[in-house]
């Protein structure tokens, strides 16, 4: 090596460091203001993170960003596309402007509309500078040459004259625009969750036209997974209002925390993309978040438990015999869990929300919690789908719901049946 | 207004604390319970049953099917659900924490089969057929069927019925779907129905007993045949 670069090293050594403090300073994007190629590709790498392209760009078990993963909704099926520089089948030819023009317009390089499967309602929140950024990291991967099948819409919705009007209808473009009465902290975290991390893509309701309901948060079933996506403001489902900031960076970060777990596919989310989240980044979101679940309109009064008709009152204590006979050893006589282990099921809101699909697929399903940096060899929950029957799942549930001070309403082997949506 | 909040929290805190949390065991035992409810009973491996045992299989063999349901290339959906999140590294953990367990066999299953149809499949097993470029099933899954270090599975000692749907997989191209050339597909398309029905019987009705076989016990010929396994099949640590 040189003296030269070695001297060139060392420059682009401190610009970096620099830049990160600069950033660290002024709470603006981690990196801003460098505009040195490695720095810009490392920020694109990290943003690609963030908004989780592979997570939905890389079908299970193949190439990174190659596509070919499948989404199944109630339009037809969509098939991600293949969003390495290969030349061919990828996004070689296309130009940042291309690239601008799909995450930011919804619309592909030759200008047909893009499917809003494509969270673009979301993404059009992200800056151009970011924007340039993940489109030079995507560039830089490898390519791979791979045609993904062609999606399978049904008709009608395969008219690019009814994309315009949903368009014109629901996509409101525009990039985040800050609020300044809050912190710098604060507008990071809601460009972050309402941007990048495109959370409002599965965290609410959508109408028959797959449009989503408001910009809240407010929850919902994630089209085509059988999921229930909480809100994310209310305290009676996943609002974090009255949690610590170090708690709900934990739960970020690894996917459990004191008071919650993660399953199903925000698992994979905090696996894929949370878990890599800066610092600096995750506080901006746990404060956001925070700010959200505080505005709650939905506090309620702990309800008074009404007297049970016998029938009932057996239904549960048949619950009971199962809850001991398979779920006592790791959540406790008392549903208390083992904190950032085996959650507790008493005061948890995953078991007693509605509607209870979360649940029921946890005790169908089991899982792991994700493999996380600080959660390496994580513990999990065995599935029981095969061991005991939907009747026996439906009263130990309805225990569960209703035990130790928890008040929730009744699973039916009918809930638990239709909870397996596809997977039969 | 932040009075009431403080006071709600402290309520949580102690109505929580109240209980004493669980004990779990920072171990490895404790945490493949997931995996030991279906794969750990005896009344739930053996011979009635459809889940195979895991224990005492090489490790290669079950990392590699382990990374198979979580990728996809292996179907079936519970083993995919449960192992979604879970990195190479702590698949390997496990894969060699069940190769080291010690497994008590079921005791053999007699057949019914007629004693042509069972001297044909005897044969089939130790002698293969060359007219239909059948391999042995002794040259891979070992002289005593306990299979090889590190890739290939044992046969002796599996139930019926978790025998029958894997050759159903194979030839359907359910099993180890992108991995070409796949052997045991091209083995099981080869057979006949009959064939098929007679093995799934006559498999359980061998003795199973000892270890498998260490890997130089596998013929060049027919690792290079069953390429598909060592190829993506790499171990990341012995």
């Amino acid at each position: 090596m040189s003296v030269l670069t070695f001297f060139r090293c060392v420059l682009r050594g401190q610009m970096l460091a620099m830049a990160l403090f600069a950033g660290w300073l002024s709470g603006t994007p981690l990196f801003a203001g460098a505009d040195d190629t490695e720095i810009k590709l490392q920020r694109g790498a990290y943003l690609a993170r963030v908004a989780n392209c592979a997570g939905c760009h890389t079908a299970r078990g193949g190439q990174d960003y190659a596509g070919g993963r499948k989404l199944n909704t109630p339009f037809g099926e969509f098939v991600t596309s293949n969003i390495t520089p290969d030349a061919e089948t990828g996004l070689g030819r296309w130009s940042e402007e291309d690239f601008w023009q799909a995450l930011h317009h919804g619309k592909s390089k030759d200008g047909r509309y893009l499917y809003p499967v494509f969270p673009y309602i979301e993404y059009t929140k992200i800056s151009r500078q970011d924007a340039d950024a993940i489109f030079s990291y995507l560039h830089s991967v490898t390519p791979v040459k791979q045609n993904n099948p062609a999606h399978r819409i049904r008709s009608p919705y395969d008219h690019q004259f009814l994309l315009f009007l949903w368009r014109a209808w629901y996509f409101k473009e525009g990039v985040y625009q800050p609020d300044n009465t809050k912190s710098q902290e604060w507008n990071r975290g809601a460009y972050l969750v309402e941007g990048l991390g495109h959370c409002n893509a599965c965290h609410v309701a959508r109408n028959v036209w797959g449009a989503s309901k408001d910009d809240k948060l407010t929850g919902g079933e994630i089209m085509g997974t059988y999921w229930y996506a909480p809100s994310l403001i209310s305290s009676q489902q996943a609002g974090v209002g009255s949690w610590s900031i170090d708690e709900i960076m934990t739960l970020l970060s690894t996917g459990v925390s004191q008071h919650a777990v993660t399953s199903g596919p925000m698992a994979t989310i905090v696996r894929q993309s949370l878990q890599y989240l800066t610092d600096g980044d995750k506080r901006a979101m746990a404060v956001y978040l925070k700010s959200l679940g505080e505005q709650d309109t939905d506090r309620q009064p702990k309800p008074k438990i009404p007297p049970m008709p016998e029938t009932v009152r057996q239904y549960l204590a048949q619950g009971k015999n199962i809850y001991e006979k398979y779920c006592q050893d790791c959540h406790g006589a008392s549903g208390q869990g083992a904190p950032g282990i085996y959650p507790a099921l008493a005061e948890n809101r995953s078991v007693t929300m509605n509607p209870p699909l979360n649940v029921i697929r946890s005790v169908l399903y089991g899982g792991y919690l994700p493999v996380t940096a600080d959660n390496p060899r994580p513990y999990g929950m065995p599935p029981y789908q095969h061991i005991i029957r939907d009747v026996e799942i439906s009263q130990v549930i309805s225990y569960i719901r209703n035990a130790w001070g928890n008040f929730g309403s009744l699973v039916s082997p009918d809930d638990v049946d239709s909870a397996r949506g596809s997977e039969h | 207004m932040r009075l009431p909040i403080l006071l709600w929290m402290f309520v949580f805190t102690s109505a929580t604390m109240a209980a004493v949390s669980v004990e779990v065991a920072d171990t490895i035992v404790e945490r493949v319970k997931p995996c030991t409810l279906c794969h750990g009973d005896q009344d739930k491996t053996g011979q009635d049953a459809y889940y195979p045992r895991i224990t005492g299989k090489p490790a290669g063999y079950l990392f590699n099917q382990l990374r198979n349901f979580r990728d996809g290339k292996r179907y079936y959906q519970p083993m995919a659900m449960l192992l979604e999140n879970l990195t190479d590294e702590y698949l390997q953990e496990m894969a060699d924490y069940f190769a080291a367990e010690p497994y008590v066999y079921p005791p053999p299953r007699p057949h019914a089969l007629l004693p042509a149809l069972a001297q044909e499949i005897q044969t089939l097993v130790d002698s293969g057929d060359a007219a239909r470029d059948l391999p042995a099933c002794s040259a891979c899954h070992g002289t005593d069927l306990m299979g090889i270090k590190p890739f290939i599975p044992g046969l002796a000692g599996l139930p019926s019925a978790y025998l029958a749907a894997q050759f159903g997989g194979w030839r359907n191209g359910g099993i180890m779907r992108g991995q070409t050339p796949d052997c045991m597909s091209e083995i099981a398309r080869k057979l006949s129905q009959d064939e098929v029905n007679a093995l799934v019987l006559w498999l359980p009705a061998q003795t199973a007993s000892g270890a498998p076989a260490e890997q130089d016990a596998l013929a060049p010929k027919l690792a290079e045949r069953c390429q598909s396994i060592f190829a993506t099949g790499a171990v990341t640590k012995p």
